[in-house]
């Protein structure tokens, strides 16, 4: 082993306690910051899963420009046909859907709702709204007439299964867009947005009340793992036709909520994380100081035998490195262990199971196991070890020689 | 012409302390020839170990020249004087001072590590120079496995493996017993003779004083007596 290396790390071992003790501080930051991140990321994973899977999907194929314009009149054409291929492609879940807008009434009451004309036999596969049904069915036939709608609109319109709701507006070529549908189901998804507001019809019922023949608004596929997303998203783009303007949408445009609702947190998070990294940056501050001072004539020493300051700030940067990564290495065995851990059994709490099902999310997170999820929280205690040292270290500069050694 | 290994030229030094001007050397003047073995001795505050500080390149003087190995060394930077150290002077001190950390063959490994030396080299001159000094069998130890004598020899064998032109000594005795003492100095003798290397002693003792070619004589900052003592009282 090199002499320098050798000579900080028996330096270390001068004082063992104070440097287990500075070492345990480093791995517990680093072990806490491993655990928290691996959650934290496991939690927005979950997150935008559930998110995605309620009602948005994962990727969407739209006219390009609907999305920022949603006119009637930009459409997917032969939409059926398109998410069938998209299907025999190999992705695992993809359905078709039209929207439109209409008065809906019941009774004396009307609200304005959207409208959306679902694949019933593949609505399931890319929404959870299907299986939330408060009360009746979901649809079954393509073409049938008939309807489901959210429950808070249900209340609203004092509508309940089996009732008619009216529906009024206007198709895609400017026609009167009428019908009047029985309600078969309710439910009620877990977003208030939906169940207040959206009103599914069968896709062939739609198409044919909005006059839009065999056209839709979006393609939504969904099934797959959200890291691969990005290749699924070039996979099918290099399916689509050429000449339709049509673009394949992925989910930070489709909902770009959720993505700024997880940086908020994770610059509110990180705010907490390097409040206990600098906690900690001074505790080994402490220490180098302290290292420093009381070898001070030993410096002293080294000064006179021909050791440049340069050299000596050197061997306590080497110490401070050591010192880091023994923490570090204690702090990510520790931390990856509970990642793990919680990656493969999840993490929950007495009640949480039964909270988060009210929101139709997962009663578990499950830590998210990648590089940067582990090594982003040590390297930044690292780095912060490091820059605490240099303070030290520069102090030797100051030294002289004579002084040094009388030091006592 | 004889060669001299240190000269100094009208050196006087002054330290400030609280504003008051401590007069430590006042006009010294002195030629140090190769392989010279000289003792700086006088009362506490005589300025010997101002003195050797200047010569050694760890302070520098007020006012005056001093050349070491042909350096001017009062004109010299803090790198200069590093590398002057580092290369031509090797020091030895009252408190031993080795790198408690260190064994007794890495702390003779350090200096030459300093100096850029190969491991290779720095390993079998360690051993070769801890040999000559009697210590072969103690390499492994740490200073304190060590007793005084033994650890003022490895102290010795660290001064002497960078092959310097001069060594400084500051009190080398004062922390041992007599016996202990006299082998030490037979061994710088030794040193001094087979190295070629220039001996400068501060001391109060009475024993070094005996060994030593020349005995310069310091009060209140001055050269008061020069003494030339041919081989020297014992070596």
């Amino acid at each position: 082993m090199n002499v320098t290396l050798r000579f900080a790390w028996r330096n270390l071992w001068r004082h063992a306690r104070r440097t287990w003790l500075t070492a345990s501080a480093i791995a517990f930051s680093a072990a806490l910051l491993v655990f928290m991140i691996t959650l934290q990321l496991g939690a927005y994973d979950m997150m935008i899963d559930t998110s995605l899977r309620v009602y948005t999907g994962q990727l969407q194929v739209q006219r390009s420009g609907y999305l920022d314009k949603p006119q009637m009149r930009s459409t997917v054409p032969e939409a059926a046909a398109l998410a069938a291929e998209l299907r025999a492609a190999g992705f695992p879940a993809v359905a078709a859907r039209a929207q439109g807008f209409a008065l809906a009434s019941s009774g004396s009451r009307s609200y304005g709702v959207p409208v959306s004309g679902v694949e019933p036999k593949y609505e399931p596969l890319v929404s959870t709204i299907p299986k939330r049904l408060a009360q009746g069915r979901y649809l079954r036939e393509a073409d049938a007439y008939e309807a489901v709608i959210g429950a808070t609109l249900a209340r609203n319109l004092k509508i309940k299964v089996g009732d008619e709701l009216t529906l009024l507006g206007s198709g895609r070529d400017g026609s009167v867009a009428a019908t009047i549908v029985p309600v078969v189901g309710i439910f009620d998804s877990g977003n208030p947005e939906l169940d207040r507001h959206l009103v599914q019809l069968p896709l062939a019922a739609f198409q044919e009340v909005f006059s839009m023949g065999s056209d839709a608004h979006a393609i939504v596929l969904s099934g797959m793992e959200l890291r691969e997303l990005p290749k699924a998203a070039t996979r099918a783009r290099a399916l689509l036709p050429a000449d339709r303007e049509l673009v394949v949408l992925e989910w930070q445009e489709l909902l770009p909520g959720i993505e700024q609702a997880i940086e908020a947190d994770m610059v509110q998070n990180w705010f907490t994380y390097i409040i206990l990294i600098i906690v900690v940056t001074f505790s080994i501050l402490n220490t180098f100081l302290m290292s420093v001072l009381e070898r001070t004539r030993e410096f002293g020493v080294m000064l006179a035998l021909g050791a440049t300051p340069y050299r000596i700030g050197s061997l306590v940067m080497v110490e401070s490195v050591l010192l880091a990564l023994l923490g570090l290495g204690i702090g990510l065995v520790v931390g990856g262990g509970l990642a793990v851990y919680f990656h493969l059994e999840g993490f929950t709490f007495p009640g949480m199971a039964e909270l988060y099902a009210q929101f139709g999310l997962p009663g578990r997170i499950h830590a998210k196991l990648s590089f940067n999820a582990i090594a982003v929280g040590p390297a930044v205690i690292f780095l912060f070890t490091v820059v605490a040292a240099l303070y030290p270290a520069l102090r030797i500069r100051r030294l002289a020689p004579v002084e040094a050694m009388h030091a006592v | 012409m004889t060669e001299h290994t240190v000269i100094l030229r009208n050196v006087s030094k002054v330290y400030r302390q609280n504003a008051v001007a401590v007069q430590a050397l006042t006009d010294i003047n002195l030629e140090i020839p190769r392989k010279d073995f000289l003792c700086l001795s006088g009362p506490s505050g005589s300025g010997k170990s101002t003195l050797l500080n200047l010569i050694g390149g760890l302070d520098k003087p007020t006012t005056g020249e001093i050349t070491v190995a042909g350096e001017r060394v009062d004109q010299l930077g803090k790198g200069g004087l590093a590398r002057l150290r580092l290369h031509k002077i090797g020091f030895v001190f009252q408190a031993y001072n080795l790198i408690p950390v260190l064994t007794a063959r890495e702390n003779v490994e350090f200096v030459m590590q300093l100096q850029g030396r190969s491991p290779a080299e720095r390993g079998a001159k360690a051993r070769e120079i801890l040999q000559e000094v009697g210590l072969e069998g103690l390499e492994g130890r740490r200073p304190g496995e060590l007793s005084g004598g033994q650890q003022q020899r490895v102290a010795v064998a660290r001064a002497i493996v960078s092959e310097p032109s001069l060594v400084l000594a500051d009190e080398p005795t004062a922390n041992l017993d007599s016996k202990t003492a006299e082998n030490l100095m037979q061994l710088l003798v030794h040193m001094n003779k087979e190295h070629h290397v220039t001996f400068i002693f501060s001391t109060h003792d009475r024993l070094v004083m005996d060994f030593s070619r020349r005995l310069i004589k310091l009060h209140d900052g001055r050269i008061v007596d020069d003494e030339k003592r041919g081989a020297g009282a014992v070596g």
